[in-house]
């Protein structure tokens, strides 16, 4: 920035940037890739001007110096009279008639300064860069960047999950190793029955005597313990959609794995919920109602019934606040399939406006939403995790319609959310699913109603050992989104703030912007094979880590004599063992 | 692995025989501990069927306790049989202060009661004497129910028959269960030792239990006092035959569904497949998962084997009719019946129970594909 330009609060330089853009001249053949992919527009082509120092000591260099300079800026028409009598000033001896230092300018790559187009880190750059001659940096300090995001009063909205590596989950062991007492399975050979059931499972006298008195059995889903969460058509881009869904049907029509997939708060597209797929989906309402005119309505279209319905309270990023669609994603499709106006931001309220109190918004929804499948379908709640979520759970143990718990924790991803809700609202997942799972324990009704852990689950890449730990923990299944979009989609959202543009519709992986040009980046089919590659290797993933615990007949839920910890408190708070 | 004996006789039959086949089973036990289980008594306690026999261990002031206890609920010793040990102990088992096996007469204050009310007051009644003797550890009680007997001992089972005196002649059984201990993982306490006892129902198991924990929250929290204890994770096979049949009302062929149920693709084609995939679910938290062999005996005195779907722990049954014995090797069988048709030996496999009703005269499998016999 020149020295003449003002500096306002808020101007920042470079090394005031969360991320810098390392750019090598030598290796830069300015083809322009790098500013026409650029999501942010942070960086741009510019002119570099650099002065050649000279040193008076020595005219020749002098003249040198001086031709160069001529060679790059001047133009033909120059005299040779001009360049006599340059070489007469330089020549001469006296300081004051000699020139000064020349001139140079080049060409390069300069990275803006502005708030609205600092670089994210996304690294898209390096990725179309023929020669590997950018890439951006993590600031090694702290940048001021974080201090004057809020223009116009408005705080930072993003997406992503809450800017934290730590894992508590990743430290859980697995320590009752099956040796020689009672073998170790093979895992490559052995037969696993590892499903989960999704629904309200009565006692066994109760069970049997509703057998016999042809009394009502509530439904209840056989299903693979990992669940694809919900993530909203409108949050995601329709290729994005397609390829979940497709590999969905694959996981199940092809592989035989009955993985199960939440629709989000966004509806459901037409097609899919008349079609014979929708067995596999389990459609979400949340605050907001969208779509959910459109499937009342197509209820007596459909072929199959949804797998179930999932009443969404609360989600772990944003947790005590609704969903979140900026106006510039809400297209002609997306507000099609959702009921509501173009081009409008759509804010879901934090609660159910039409309830008013737990065993209203808890009995009341839950029989409505059983009663309009003719109590064929498994209805549950899904709550933020929360130090008020063993209120909710007893209020469920009453309720026999109630089929179940989703609760998502802290380490929860969003498309859209304040930065303040997501990095600091919330409450970890793991003491949670714990307390209510004993909870439950103590109840006697462990079995009864099947608790779902959701949240930052795979979040360092651990998917399989994460859910293994919430399994034993307590939990029947567990929830990923995500490490969805990471692991089948490219997503380079990090918790170290790389990316997470999620909200503002220019993700340049296509995965959540609504921009026909950005989402045919990405394909399908592609998506859909890495869904399969992911649950097929968390398949192998989980066999390896029950099987070395002895377990195979069904899935070890509640199993927490096999888990330890090396830390003494955590150990005591969630009832394993301490290990060291 | 523990090493497991059953037999069952039509005539009674010495436990010297069922420590027999344990001492030549030898390998598979560390003399950590020795149980036995005698049922269906003959000599001097076939005259008193109906007659609840408490059996346990007790130091002085427990019996002293004892008696005041039970004199107080009106309880009247009717019979006792004293074991006495020798003066010079044993090494390596712990100078006990008695080995009571004493048949009572009922309180007149049951007169009248029903059999079930009668039975649960028993188990309560065993419950609290346990509970009395938790503290000081000088009460400790295996049993308080009519026709049975049960001792249990740390130490080599052939060196602890003979220190005891269990060959003399006044102790008969006709069902007999005894184990020979090979510690794992529990402590060694006399409540860790096989077989275990509830309101009739008696089990022995080979193996681990992996899925203890989430089996053992479960049993607690049935509201039935009874499912308590679980000093080894081997404890819940029992209370889980007890819950089946007793709790749910379903017969001996629906316990392995209960803990080994069948896969989705067998359950389709089963004739009951409706009912099991509810029994499936409701139970799914009494799936065992460890390679097990559970031995076991009903109040009627049917003996049975029964193995996990894995299939990895040994064991046969054979004899011939009148009496037919259950062990983990087959050189436990050839020590004791040594004369029957080797040929009709059966090694149950993973769906089949191998059972031999209280007349004694067959072994019948029952096979899980097959039919349930339900009173639905």
């Amino acid at each position: 920035m020149s020295s003449n330009r003002i500096i306002k609060p808020s101007s920042l330089s470079l090394s005031d940037l969360p991320w810098q853009i390392h750019w090598k001249k030598d290796r830069c053949t300015l083809c322009g890739q790098c500013t026409a992919v650029c999501p942010v527009q942070a960086i741009t082509l510019s002119v570099f001007r650099k002065r050649n120092l000279a040193d008076s000591m020595n005219p020749s260099r002098l003249l040198k110096l001086s031709s160069r300079s001529d060679s790059i800026n001047s133009s033909n028409n120059e005299s040779a009279s001009d360049k006599e009598s340059l070489s007469n000033q330089i020549n001469s001896v006296n300081p004051a008639e000699r020139p000064l230092s020349p001139f140079e300018t080049y060409y390069g790559i300069r990275q803006h300064t502005s708030i609205e187009e600092a670089c994210i880190g996304c690294a898209m750059c390096s990725m179309v860069c023929p020669n590997d001659a950018i890439e951006p940096r993590r600031n090694p300090g702290t940048d001021r960047y974080r201090f004057h995001i809020n223009q116009d009063g408005e705080p930072r909205k993003r997406g992503g999950r809450r800017n934290s590596t730590d894992s508590l989950l990743d430290r859980i062991k697995f320590i009752r190793i099956s040796m020689l007492t009672d073998p170790a399975l093979d895992a490559g050979r052995h037969e696993f029955e590892l499903r989960t059931l999704l629904g309200r499972i009565l006692p066994p006298k109760e069970n049997m005597s509703r057998l016999r008195n042809n009394g009502w059995i509530p439904p209840v889903r056989e299903i693979y313990p990992l669940i694809i969460g919900g993530m909203s058509f409108g949050a995601l881009s329709p290729t994005m959609w397609e390829g979940l869904q497709m590999g969905v049907a694959y996981l199940n029509e092809e592989l035989g794995m009955p993985v199960r997939i939440s629709t989000g708060e966004g509806g459901c597209p037409p097609r899919l919920l008349r079609s014979r797929f929708m067995k596999y989906v389990i459609l979400q309402i949340a605050s907001g109602y969208f779509g959910w005119d459109e499937i009342i309505h197509a209820i007596p279209h459909m072929k199959e019934d949804p797998c179930a319905i999932e009443i969404k309270y609360g989600q772990g990023a944003k947790p005590g606040d609704g969903g979140l669609l900026m106006w510039h994603k809400v297209n002609k499709l997306i507000a099609a399939i959702r009921g509501v106006p173009q081009g409008v931001s759509l804010p879901s309220p934090p609660t159910h406006q039409t309830q008013y109190s737990i065993e209203e918004s808890v009995a009341k929804m839950i029989i409505s939403m059983s009663m309009a499948w003719g109590f064929r379908v498994p209805v549950y709640p899904k709550i933020s995790a929360s130090s008020t979520s063993l209120a909710v759970l007893n209020n469920l143990t009453r309720n026999d319609y109630a089929s179940g718990l989703a609760i998502d924790g802290e380490d929860g991803g969003t498309g859209a959310a304040y930065s303040v809700s997501m990095d600091h609202m919330g409450h970890p997942i793991a003491s949670c699913i714990r307390d209510n799972y004993l909870n439950l324990v103590r109840l006697g009704k462990q079995n009864e109603i099947p608790i779902f852990a959701g949240g930052g689950i795979g979040k360092n890449g651990n998917l399989a050992a994460n859910a293994a730990a919430l399994i034993m923990l307590g939990a029947s299944g567990v929830q990923i989104g995500k490490y969805v979009m990471q692991a089948a989609a490219g997503c380079i959202g990090t918790e170290t703030d790389r990316c997470n543009m999620c909200n503002t519709g220019v993700c340049p992986k296509g995965i959540t912007s609504q921009d026909p040009r950005l989402y045919r980046r990405l394909n399908p089919e592609d998506v859909a094979q890495r869904i399969v590659d992911l649950f097929v290797s968390f398949d192998i993933e989980l066999k390896k880590i029950v099987a070395p615990l002895g377990r195979s007949t069904s899935l070890p839920i509640g199993m927490s004599d096999a888990l330890g910890i090396d830390d003494y408190q955590v150990a005591q708070r969630l009832n394993i063992k301490y290990v060291v | 692995m523990c090493r497991l004996f059953a037999l069952t006789s039509k005539d009674p039959v010495s436990p010297m025989e069922a420590i027999k086949a344990l001492n030549v089973m030898k390998e598979g036990h560390d003399g950590s501990g020795v149980g036995l289980l005698l049922r269906d008594l003959g000599g001097p306690f076939e005259e008193m069927k109906d007659a609840p026999i408490l059996s346990g261990i007790f130091s002085e002031e427990g019996i002293r306790k004892l008696d005041f206890f039970m004199m107080e609920q009106g309880f009247m010793t009717k019979y006792k049989m004293s074991i006495k040990v020798p003066k010079i102990g044993m090494e390596g088992v712990p100078r006990r202060g008695l080995y009571l096996l004493r048949a009572y007469e009922y309180p007149d204050s049951w007169d009248g009661l029903n059999e079930n009310e009668m039975a649960t007051r028993l188990m309560m009644t065993r419950l609290k004497i346990r509970e009395m003797g938790e503290e000081k550890r000088d009460m400790i009680v295996f049993s308080f129910w009519p026709d049975t007997i049960m001792i249990k001992e740390l130490g080599d089972p052939l060196e602890i028959a003979r220190y005891l005196g269990l060959d003399r002649k006044d102790l008969k059984a006709r069902t007999i269960m005894a184990q020979g201990r090979q510690n794992t993982n529990y402590a060694i306490n006399l409540y860790a030792c096989h077989p275990f006892f509830i309101k009739g129902y008696s089990t022995m198991t080979n193996g681990e239990n992996t899925a203890f924990i989430p089996i053992k929250d479960f049993l607690s929290t049935r509201d039935f006092p009874g499912y308590t204890g679980y000093e080894s994770d081997s404890e819940v096979f029992a209370h889980i035959l007890h819950y089946t049949i007793s709790g749910l009302g379903l017969g001996l062929d629906a316990y392995k569904h209960v803990i080994t149920p069948l896969q989705e693709k067998d359950l389709d084609t089963h004739p009951d497949a409706v009912f099991l995939k509810h029994l499936k679910k409701s139970c799914r938290q009494l799936i065992i998962d460890g390679p097990n062999c559970v031995i076991g005996s009903l109040p009627d005195n049917t003996v049975f084997m029964a193995q996990d779907r894995k299939k990895l722990r040994p064991g046969v049954v054979g004899g011939r009719p009148g009496m037919f014995a259950f062990s983990s090797e087959i050189c436990g069988l050839d020590a004791v019946i040594s004369d029957r048709d080797k040929s009709r030996d059966i090694q149950p496999m993973h769906l089949d129970t191998a059972i031999v009703g209280p007349d004694r005269q067959e072994v019948r499998i029952c096979r899980q594909t097959e039919p349930l016999n339900l009173a639905l």
